[in-house]
Parts: structure tokens; C-alpha cells; sequence
């Protein structure tokens, strides 16, 4: 019985660095996805330029190819990288480039009207994005981004491929020293899920306080 | 980090026989995913409460946790009850079954978007319940969920580097073998890349005539 504790916390040890790597990859996620999507709605055609490069690249090669790209080729030119910056890069580069078409979507999804408003107000480009389209846009993305914190969530389970000890390296731990599969995989699973859980009731919590005082404003 | 041409070339033979492979399962884990799919559409809407709430729990599950384990729950612990699946067997009901989650959300909206005057008209006919899906629903339902299909297949493929964990031979499996027997990861990993944004970029084109041939999906 101490035996099966002591590989529980192993699994728990899995989970904080499962858990760390998705809060990290989600802050460079959204910053990204700001930056790239606020971009693809730009006026400058060299901005618009490099963030749609930006977003097809990352979203055209599999996660896994920029993690391994991101690991073993970038020290070759120079760049060595533990393997959690390694994956915070990739993962955050990787959906915020998903979560970059999320925020470009909900700006253009904010009604002409709110943009004249701005104009009749007299507001300048960055006090109406700042003041008046990214609070109801926000609202916009937020289920979305949700989602998109699931699939990072998920994502991080192929750190374990470059010998980070998240969740499921350490299921493979406890596999290859006990030879029991279904507990350590089932475990896993299992915690995954209740944090995908956690993420989703999360998301529904914020939405409802910042749809607080909106009553009335098209959604 | 130099690059060099003559190594590309060496290397090519053995990428191409992983590129078949990842092709091979791409194709075979699409049908699984669209049939899977299809079930669990058509098991949600049971009249049995049990069966649709199950079928329903375990797809939020399979969508909840990540492909990586789930790969390693069929390669690992199916073979102790006694099922012992090849690696690429193993893989594709992998990415079928997370996959169908997906679809079947698509079959989802696609069904519930047959006009109701559809099914009073097949009620209407006498036709029985298969009738009415094999004839009436179904042919009006796909065609407008097409697009979407493929979106998630070419999201699939994207994803199957991931079978290279359970020791299928595909694109990132061979590309990894050869970096790790010539110690060069720059041409491999970069080849990898290179080979799954030409793919996706080649697959947007497709995608936007496959939108202009079937239409109207919602929005």
C-alpha cells in the first residue's frame, strides 16, 4: 500500500509540472494571440504581412515538429534550451497562434456602430480599441480561448517526448517500475480530465463576471 | 548551423517511406473518425437515457485528455487483457476514436440543421426510422458538414507524429532515427516541418474548394 502512495506521488509531481507548463504556455499563448491578431487587423500591410506568416506557419506544422525543432535544432544555431522552455515556446507559439484568429474573429465581430461611435467621440484608434472594442470583444473570445486552453492542456502531454517529467512521463515511470499499466495510465487520464474540468468551469466563472453589467450590449 | 544538400538527398529515400505511412494512417484513422463519429451523433440522440448520457460522458472524457495517452492506454494496456494490436493498428483506432469525438459534434449540427418539416415528411411517407436516416436526413445533412470534416482531418494529420510514441515508422519517427544515427537534426526536423506546412498549405487550398462545392455551411 506505501508502495502505491509512493507512486501517486510521482503521478502529483506529474501534474504540478503538467499544470506549471499549461499556465506558462497560456500567458505566451494569449499574449501571441493579442499581438498576432490585433496585427492581422492592422493598417500597415507589413504588419498584417508578418502576422499572417506568423499564424500559418505555426498553425500549418504540428506542434510536435516545433517542439522537436524548438529542442534539438535551435542549439545547433546557438540557442540551448531547457526542455521547459523548449515547451513553453512551442506550446505558446503554437496556440497563440490558434488563439491569435480567435481575437482577430471577435474584433471584426464588434458592430460598424461601435466603431463610428468611437470616431463621433472623438477617440483615437488605440483609446476605442482600448475603451470601447476589446471589452465586448473580449466576451467574445473568451469561451473560445477555453477551448483553446484545453488543447494547450492537452498539448502538454507530448513534453514528456523530451524528457520533461510532466503527467504522462511520469505514467511511463511508474509503467516501466511496476509493470501495472492500467493504474498509472487510467490515474492520468483521469487527472487530465478533472483539469480540463477545472479549465472549463474556470472559463464559465469569468464569463459570467464580465458579463456582468453588459445586459443590453449585442453578444 | 550549415545546411547540407548532399545529406537532404541521402536522407530522402528513408523520409518518403515515413511520409506513406503517415499518409496511410491519415486516411485510415479519417474513415474510423467519420464512422466513429456518426455513432456517437447518432447514440446521443437515443431515447434511452443511459445509452445517450454514456456515450455522451465518454466523449467529453476521450476530448478531455490528451491523444499521447490515450495512444499509450490501446499500446500498453490493451495487450494485458489480451488484445495485442500492431503499432499502426493501434494508432489509427487512436486517432479515430479522439478524432470521432470531434466529428461527431459536426454531425451534431449538421443533423439539427435538416429542416423539421423533413422529418414530418418522411412521417408523413410511412417511412420507418432507417428509412428516414438512410434517405431523407442523411443525404441532406452530410454534404453541408463536408468542409468541416476535413478541417478535422487535416487537424488529424497534423497530429500524427504523435504515433511515432508508440514506435510506428512515420514521417517524425524516420526523421528522428536518421538525426540520431548521423547525429544531424537540422535537415530531418526542418524537412519535417517543411513537409507538414506544404501539406496544410496545399490542404487550405482544397479546403476553400471543397467550402465553394458544398456551401452554406452555418456560420
Amino acid at each position: 500500500m506505501t508502495q502505491w502512495s509512493g507512486y501517486l506521488g510521482l503521478i502529483l509531481q506529474g501534474a504540478l509540472v503538467t499544470i506549471e507548463l499549461t499556465l506558462m504556455g497560456s500567458v505566451l499563448a494569449l499574449i501571441m494571440a493579442f499581438l498576432a491578431g490585433m496585427g492581422r487587423v492592422s493598417r500597415f500591410f507589413i504588419l498584417r504581412a508578418i502576422a499572417t506568416a506568423y499564424i500559418e506557419f505555426f498553425r500549418g506544422t504540428s506542434i510536435f515538429v516545433q517542439l522537436f525543432w524548438a529542442y534539438f535544432v535551435l542549439p545547433f544555431a546557438g540557442l540551448s534550451l531547457t526542455p521547459l522552455q523548449a515547451g513553453v515556446l512551442a506550446l505558446g507559439l503554437n496556440v497563440g497562434a490558434y488563439a491569435a484568429e480567435v481575437v482577430r474573429g471577435a474584433i471584426l465581430s464588434v458592430g460598424r456602430e461601435q466603431y463610428e461611435a468611437c470616431t463621433a467621440l472623438n477617440l483615437g484608434r488605440w483609446q476605442g480599441m482600448r475603451h470601447v472594442i476589446l471589452p465586448q470583444a473580449l466576451l467574445v473570445m473568451l469561451p473560445t480561448f477555453g477551448n483553446n486552453a484545453i488543447e494547450l492542456l492537452k498539448a502538454t502531454s507530448v513534453v514528456s517526448l523530451i524528457s520533461l517529467a510532466d503527467l504522462t512521463f511520469q505514467a511511463q515511470v511508474v509503467r516501466s517500475q511496476t509493470g501495472s499499466t492500467l493504474m498509472p495510465f487510467l490515474s492520468v487520464l483521469i487527472t487530465y480530465f478533472a483539469l480540463a474540468l477545472i479549465i472549463s468551469w474556470g472559463v464559465r466563472t469569468l464569463e459570467r463576471r464580465m458579463a456582468r453589467g453588459l445586459d443590453g450590449v449585442r453578444i | 548551423m550549415d545546411w547540407d544538400w548532399d545529406f537532404v538527398w541521402q536522407i530522402m529515400p528513408t523520409l518518403i517511406q515515413g511520409v506513406k505511412i503517415t499518409i496511410l494512417a491519415t486516411i485510415l484513422g479519417s474513415i474510423l473518425a467519420a464512422i466513429v463519429g456518426l455513432g456517437i451523433a447518432l447514440g446521443r440522440r437515443s431515447e434511452n437515457p443511459l445509452v445517450s448520457r454514456s456515450i455522451s460522458w465518454f466523449a467529453e472524457f476521450i476530448r478531455g485528455t490528451p491523444l499521447l495517452v490515450q495512444l499509450y492506454f490501446i499500446f500498453y494496456v490493451l495487450p494485458d487483457i489480451g488484445i495485442l494490436l500492431p503499432p499502426l493498428v493501434a494508432g489509427v483506432i487512436g486517432l479515430g476514436l479522439h478524432y470521432g469525438t470531434y466529428t461527431a459534434e459536426v454531425y451534431r449540427a449538421g443533423i439539427d440543421n435538416v429542416p423539421r418539416g423533413q422529418w414530418e415528411a418522411a412521417k408523413a411517407c410511412n417511412l420507418n426510422g432507417r428509412h428516414t436516416w438512410t434517405h431523407i436526413i442523411l443525404p441532406q445533412a452530410i454534404p453541408p458538414m463536408i468542409p468541416a470534416l476535413a478541417n478535422y482531418f487535416i487537424a488529424m494529420f497534423k497530429e500524427t507524429p504523435l504515433l511515432s510514441a508508440i514506435t510506428v515508422l512515420e514521417l517524425m519517427n524516420q526523421a528522428k532515427s536518421v538525426a540520431n544515427t548521423y547525429y544531424r537534426y537540422i535537415e530531418p526536423m526542418t524537412l519535417v516541418g517543411a513537409f507538414f506546412l506544404v501539406i496544410s498549405l496545399c490542404s487550405v487550398v482544397l479546403l476553400r474548394w471543397l467550402e465553394h462545392r458544398y456551401g452554406r455551411i452555418e456560420r
